[in-house]
């Protein structure tokens, strides 16, 4: 920006901050410098345009209305109360949690953003040292849904976008009303009315792909009463700490297998097929996935009990010697 | 934020953050706001021809300088910041809300208390829509865990851990100078100077199986640099092998969840990758793991392991203890 530019939207702002009286356009170029410059009408009104669109950008609540009902046009002003930051104070404590929320984010415009917070709360006085060394560095990353899906969420306005299921290389239109957006464990999820199911569904940001549209008139979607989004998502994502469900014997080679025998207990020895090795007990909360990371020991693990997942681990050892080959 | 586009809000700023700070340094100010001394310099001059309507004397923002300090003598009716925009309050009112879900970071109540405060003052900038919770994912014994490396960080203590490495499948004990604690992804790690692998290392905090702190002080070398993890804290190492594999469907998730490159789309929804690795037992076992729903293209060596660990414990299952204890 130019500094004569920057210096006439400076005075400009002042000139509408001080005045009750709606200030015509008119009035405007003859008193506020810089716009004296306009070669003709059309280049004025021109400049004075690309002005407040840029006050608007900036945040500036820009007032538009008549002084009195014989005026015969509109004329603009800066209401102070709106404009102004309201007061805030924030003890030493609470100034070190806004300095590292400020640099929580792993996204560049949203560290912007954060950034610009804190340059108007250093305006207000208030003393926020965002190079202060802490012990703890939490990063949180934001998708690039995020903003879109934030900004549809707030105008209650509809959205289309692809999503990718897991495990799908299908990329499938969404039109969703959306109520929310929630973070839990991390992971980004859009919440609500999804318009092709007809039911409620939570959406991972990170299998959004390309952009999201905008469906239909801002003001349409409206969230229902009582609904908490933060269930809605930990519901469906699972709880923190379940307790496991069933009780596993396994048989694990001596000196392997390190990552199963620090989630068991040794409870014996046995030799399998000439190798020694302990009798390890453990307890499963997921004996679905208990599968996965036995099979993955190979020959270092062996199943004793339960038997159902014995035949699953074998099943899929089997299967792999059938896709690869026995390696021989 | 030298950028021209910023220049506005730090201009609505300035005069404002003067006059709570009478006589402060220039240099004092130009840090804060990220910029030069000589940036700064550009912006009084400009703010000084700046003022009110009739812009005499008494109208325009005056400066004084006084050696390298500024007092503002005339405010020329801007005396507070402009109110937060909804994106700046967002971005900072969602990652205090972060905050606060994550545990030992920063006192909670701390955090609560300048939401409460941030809120207040943002009046309708405040985001609605947005909830945040769960800020860690970790059980019982990884919070005691993340609470005695805090410690650690802050009296600045050597500590002694029994960690498992899931690259290797190794459990060993390092003495280790700790640097922070990192939570990244909801997922807490202990950086530190690694005595052993003399090193700077990232331990998962939920692998720490055991911690003693030592009466030594934490002491990194002056060269132990912190780890970049902009990207993550997966690393490419120069040492690295590439394994080329076809996943099934139901093995996709795997390109989700490692970094790799997706090479090829194939019929019914199989996907090729390119991916990087730096243990070969523990590509075994990722690929084992998948139960054939995956196969290994290349490198030769790794498929051929793969299938030997599979049809190896084929045959051992066969054995059953009591078979061979007659």
């Amino acid at each position: 920006m130019s500094t004569a530019r920057a210096e006439r939207l400076v005075n400009l702002v002042l000139a509408l901050l001080s005045t009750r009286q709606y200030l015509s356009a008119e009035r405007i170029r003859g008193i506020v410098p810089g716009y004296g410059d306009a070669a003709s009408d059309e280049a004025y009104f021109r400049m004075f345009e690309r002005d407040k669109t840029e006050l608007r950008e900036l945040g500036i609540p820009l007032e538009t209305g008549r002084n009195s009902a014989f005026d015969a046009i509109e004329g603009y002003r800066i209401a102070r109360r709106d404009y102004e930051l309201g007061e805030i104070d924030l003890a030493p404590d609470e100034a070190a949690a806004v300095a590292l929320a400020s640099r929580l984010w792993d996204s560049p415009e949203l560290t912007g953003q954060a950034q610009g917070a804190l340059v108007k709360l250093r305006a207000a006085g208030l003393e926020v040292d965002d190079q202060a060394p802490t012990v703890v560095e939490p990063r949180v990353r934001a998708e690039p849904a995020f903003g879109p899906l934030l900004a549809a969420v707030q105008n209650g306005q509809a959205v289309g976008f692809e999503y990718r299921r897991s495990g799908s290389p299908e990329r499938i239109m969404r039109t969703l009303e959306p109520w929310g957006v929630v973070s839990w464990k991390a992971r980004w999820y859009v919440v609500g009315h999804d318009r092709d199911r007809g039911a409620t569904r939570c959406f991972r940001l990170s299998r959004v792909t390309g952009q999201v549209r905008p469906v239909g008139k801002p003001g349409a979607v409206r969230r229902p009463d009582g609904v908490n989004l933060l269930q809605l998502v930990s519901a469906t994502s699972g709880s923190a700490e379940p307790s496991p469900v069933t009780t596993a014997r396994l048989w694990v080679a001596d000196g392997r297998a390190a990552g199963v025998r620090r989630r068991g207990t040794v409870v014996g020895r046995s030799t399998i097929d000439g190798e020694e090795g302990d009798l390890v007990e453990i307890g499963l909360y997921f004996p679905e996935s208990a599968a996965d990371w036995i099979t993955a020991q190979g020959p270092d693990v062996v199943v004793l009990e339960p038997d159902v997942l014995a035949k699953t681990v074998q099943d899929r050892l089997e299967a792999v010697v059938a896709r690869q080959g026995s390696g021989r | 934020m030298s950028g021209s586009t910023d220049r506005m809000p730090r201009l609505l700023a300035l005069v404002p953050y003067l006059l709570a700070r009478p006589g402060i340094r220039v240099d004092d100010a130009a840090q804060d706001f990220d910029v030069t001394p000589k940036q700064l310099r550009k912006d009084l001059e400009l703010l000084w021809m700046c003022g009110l309507p009739g812009y005499g004397p008494g109208d325009l923002i005056d400066l004084s300088f006084e050696g390298d300090t500024i007092v503002v003598t005339h405010d020329a009716g801007m005396n507070r910041p402009l109110r937060l925009t909804g994106g700046e309050a967002t971005a900072l009112l969602v990652a205090l809300r972060a905050l606060a879900e994550t545990p030992g970071v920063v006192d909670g109540d701390a955090v609560r208390r300048s939401i409460a405060k941030i809120e207040s003052a943002a009046g309708q900038a405040q985001p609605a829509g947005v909830v945040v919770g769960g800020g860690v994912r970790e059980g019982k014994k990884t919070a005691r865990t993340r609470e005695e490396v805090a410690r650690a960080v802050r009296d600045g203590r050597a500590l002694r851990i029994r960690y498992y490495t899931a690259s290797k499948d190794q459990i060993t004990e390092r003495t280790v100078d700790p640097m922070r604690l990192l939570i990244v992804q909801a997922v807490g790690y202990l950086e530190a100077w690694c005595r052993r692998a003399e090193g700077v290392r990232l331990f998962r905090l939920d692998r720490i199986d055991e911690l003693t702190v030592l009466d030594e002080p934490s002491r990194p070398p002056a060269h132990a640099h912190p780890t970049d993890i902009s990207d993550g804290v997966f690393r490419e190492r120069p040492d690295q092998r590439e394994a080329v594999l076809v996943l099934d469907p139901d093995a996709r998730w795997v390109a989700e969840y490692y970094p790799c490159e997706e090479l090829d789309e194939l019929d019914g929804g199989r996907l090729r990758i390119r991916m990087r690795y730096a243990d070969q037992s523990w590509m075994v076992r990722l690929v084992l793991g998948l139960g054939g729903e995956a196969l290994v293209e290349s490198p030769a060596d790794l498929a051929s392991d793969v299938g030997r660990r599979a049809a190896d414990a084929v045959a051992r299952a066969r054995h059953l203890p009591s078979t061979c204890d007659h």
